[in-house]
């Protein structure tokens, strides 16, 4: 949109408003110059989340374990999945946890633009600062969820991993896979509001092709590339195997899904950063 | 070169409108184009024509730091679109602006305040999406609680503040923004008389120190109060850049000259106002003469003429009179006597003329603005429009002629006076 400059002489700064054509900048420095505005929009979020319900916070312990226990009826006692040797409900909850930062932090993500309409058609800001905000909202969420993995790891007596130090890129991964995502689906959602419906089913399909219920030993050799090129199977095999010793070590291939989510982050940050301008006025 | 806070060059917006309608006639030529090879540029400007439209053009202006300037215009004139592109929430199609200095824009109070938060954590949240930053709110915090008066509630959710509450709440935080630059739309247009001073004399205070204020309003005393200077925009472009007093008087006269008559057409009609549709306004003399100048001495016609395609439960269509410095004069409703209010508790629908008629000797001899509301008590405003007709009060043969002053006060009645000598 419009670049502040600092003018040597007065040190005032001048701000230039004109048509952007094409493709812009992202002005990572104006968000970062922004940076207080994130944190009140992420506390803002936490704060209205649980507002008026009774169990509060607890809603971010109850969702992982409601689908825990479900999952490990269904699959792990009535079907049987095989669960790598650990007990299933750790299996799952495992998994679940990088996966409900990435669900939440794409929903939220996704809606968040036209949520905040009347911040967009009012205030100027980096509109960045929405989306971004509505991820961090989404970490808190993961935080308060970990802690009953270490109760699950206690009750197991599965001890972590040397490799638990590796938990914080995976998480990485799985938040810059959604923020990727969100920023497409955000941007396309203020001009299309099919995108809004279409985020759970995004989801809901994406929750199959990661091996969240199942193991990803169970998926056949030949598409086991094919696979490996969702980033949130990286994840979660790298949650599993920091975590519980399950699975193997990442092998080269999360390289490559690394690239992927990074390629769909930047691409993201361009596409928002390209529309941006007309979201006031199509919102 | 120094002195000049903002300055905009040929600034233009535009904006594309009825999509949907338009859809099969756009689709249909966007065929004819492409088929019959006509020039790019050619093709653009055929494009341009269809469903867009601009509501900003050819805007020019400086303004110099320290400036309070005012603009003023009807709805649509373009002035929301410019304090947009001002405050960079919209880009400009074409044409460029330059601001010197830190800009604050407030085009409403309480953007993004949150019905679930505290009173508190609503000041701290609105001040930063505001741009205040964090000590800076703190340090401002028992100001801005002084100022709205809800000590009381502050850790209440504003969900449970009575709309006074939050619009004095919405309005203390943005009172201490303190940017180099202000631009304020018309946030004084809500609250009752007593915040609205309030609010005034803030504004005033924030004039007085010296910064650039962007002041908007459709309050024409408020603008006389606050600006030196006024801006007149007219669909999308710069009429008039006057000393304040001539701008709003060109304004509060312009456009009205349809002799003691406005007609409303079916695109003037916000779709709001639906069932609701108003026809015309009339100002007319004791002989149903229809005019725009009327004597003091006479009494006043005014008709209001309009449709219902619904029946509408509660409806009261009414005047406002006001002077042309935007000070009220009267409101009245065609249902204001309770047999009235009792006969029309439901209208149905058809075509209706509202009558009333002003007494002779009742307003002074000046120029008056003729508005009028259609609304539902508590329920909805259908229809108003402040400004819709200006007439002309003749002081001829009026109580104290004799003495060619003029006097003061938009009423000027013929009272009975007793001069007892003792």
């Amino acid at each position: 949109m419009t670049e502040p400059s600092i003018t040597a002489q007065h040190d005032e700064e001048i701000i230039f408003i004109k048509p952007t054509k094409g493709w812009g900048s992202l002005n990572l420095r104006e968000l970062w110059l922004y940076r207080e505005l994130i944190y009140f929009l992420t506390w803002r979020d936490l704060k209205v989340r649980y507002k008026q319900t009774v169990l509060g916070a607890g809603w971010a312990i109850l969702q992982p374990v409601l689908s825990m226990i479900v999952f490990s009826i269904f699959f792990g006692n009535l079907l049987n999945v095989p669960s790598e040797g650990v007990p299933y409900p750790i299996f799952a909850y495992a998994a679940l946890l990088p996966w409900g930062v990435f669900a939440k932090a794409l929903n939220d993500t996704g809606r968040s633009l036209v949520s905040n309409r009347a911040m967009l058609t009012k205030i100027y800001f980096p509109r960045m600062a929405i989306p971004l905000a509505s991820v961090f909202s989404s970490l808190a969420d993961f935080l308060i969820a970990f802690v009953v993995m270490l109760g699950l790891m206690l009750y197991y007596r599965i001890a972590p991993t040397s490799n638990i130090w590796t938990l914080p890129f995976f998480l990485l991964l799985a938040v810059i896979t959604a923020l990727g995502v969100g920023l497409w689906l955000s941007a396309m959602n203020v001009l299309y509001r099919d995108i809004g419906y279409m985020i759970p089913y995004i989801t809901q399909l994406w929750f199959y092709l990661t091996p969240i219920v199942y193991s990803s030993r169970e998926v056949p050799a030949q598409w086991q590339f094919f696979y490996a090129l969702n980033p949130m199977v990286g994840v979660v095999e790298g949650f599993r195997w920091a975590l519980l010793g399950t699975a193997d070590a990442p092998d080269p291939m999360i390289a490559v899904s690394a690239i992927i989510s990074v390629v769909i982050f930047i691409s993201g940050m361009f596409y928002f950063r390209r529309m941006e301008r007309t979201f006031a006025d199509m919102v | 070169m120094d002195n000049i806070a903002i300055r905009v060059e040929n600034l233009g917006k535009q904006y594309r409108i009825g999509l949907t309608p338009m859809r099969y006639r756009t689709m249909r030529e966007s065929l004819v184009e492409s088929m019959s090879l006509k020039s790019r540029s050619k093709r653009a400007a055929i494009k341009e024509e269809i469903g867009t439209i601009w509501a900003l053009r050819d805007v020019s202006f400086e303004v110099y730091k320290g400036q309070v300037l005012g603009i003023i215009g009807r709805n649509g004139a373009g002035k929301s679109t410019l304090l947009k592109i001002l405050s960079r929430i919209t880009e400009p199609t074409e044409g460029y602006a330059e601001i010197h200095g830190k800009v604050g824009s407030l085009l409403e109070v309480g953007t993004g305040f949150h019905p679930e938060l505290s009173g508190r954590e609503n000041i701290f949240l609105n001040g930063a999406i505001l741009g205040m930053r964090r000590e800076e709110i703190e340090r401002k915090f028992d100001a801005i609680v002084a100022f709205s008066e809800v000590e009381k509630f502050i850790d209440t959710p504003v969900k449970r503040f009575s709309s006074g509450m939050y619009l004095r709440l919405a309005f203390a935080v943005a009172a201490h923004l303190e940017p180099q630059i202000l631009v304020v739309d018309e946030v004084l247009a809500v609250g009752d008389a007593e915040f609205q001073r309030k609010c005034l004399g803030k504004m005033n205070d924030v004039a007085k120190e010296g910064r650039t204020v962007i002041f908007v309003s459709h309050n024409m005393s408020a603008i006389l109060r606050l600006t030196e200077e006024t801006i007149l925009l007219d669909q999308g472009r710069i009429v008039l850049r006057a000393p304040t007093p001539q701008a709003v008087d060109h304004y509060m006269a312009s456009g009205f000259s349809q002799s003691g008559e406005r007609t409303w057409d079916i695109d003037e009609i916000p779709t709001e106002a639906a069932p609701f549709r108003p026809i015309a306004l009339r100002v007319s003399d004791h002989n149903q003469r229809r005019l725009d100048r009327v004597r003091s001495t006479d009494p006043i016609c005014i008709e209001v003429e309009y449709a219902l395609d619904a029946p509408i439960k509660g409806l009261r269509v009414g005047i406002y009179v006001q002077t042309t410095r935007g000070e009220f004069v009267l409101t009245s409703f065609d249902t204001d006597s309770t047999q009235q209010f009792e006969r029309y508790s439901v209208r149905s629908e058809g075509h209706y003329i509202s009558k009333c008629t002003l007494p002779p000797d009742f307003l002074n001899e000046g120029q008056y603005v003729l508005g009028i509301n259609a609304s539902s008590y508590r329920v909805k405003r259908y229809f108003q429009d402040e400004n819709a007709l200006v007439f002309t009060v003749d002081g001829a043969g009026a109580p104290g002629k004799q003495w060619p002053e003029r006097r003061l006060g938009p009423v000027r009645p013929r009272l009975e006076w007793n001069i007892d000598v003792r």
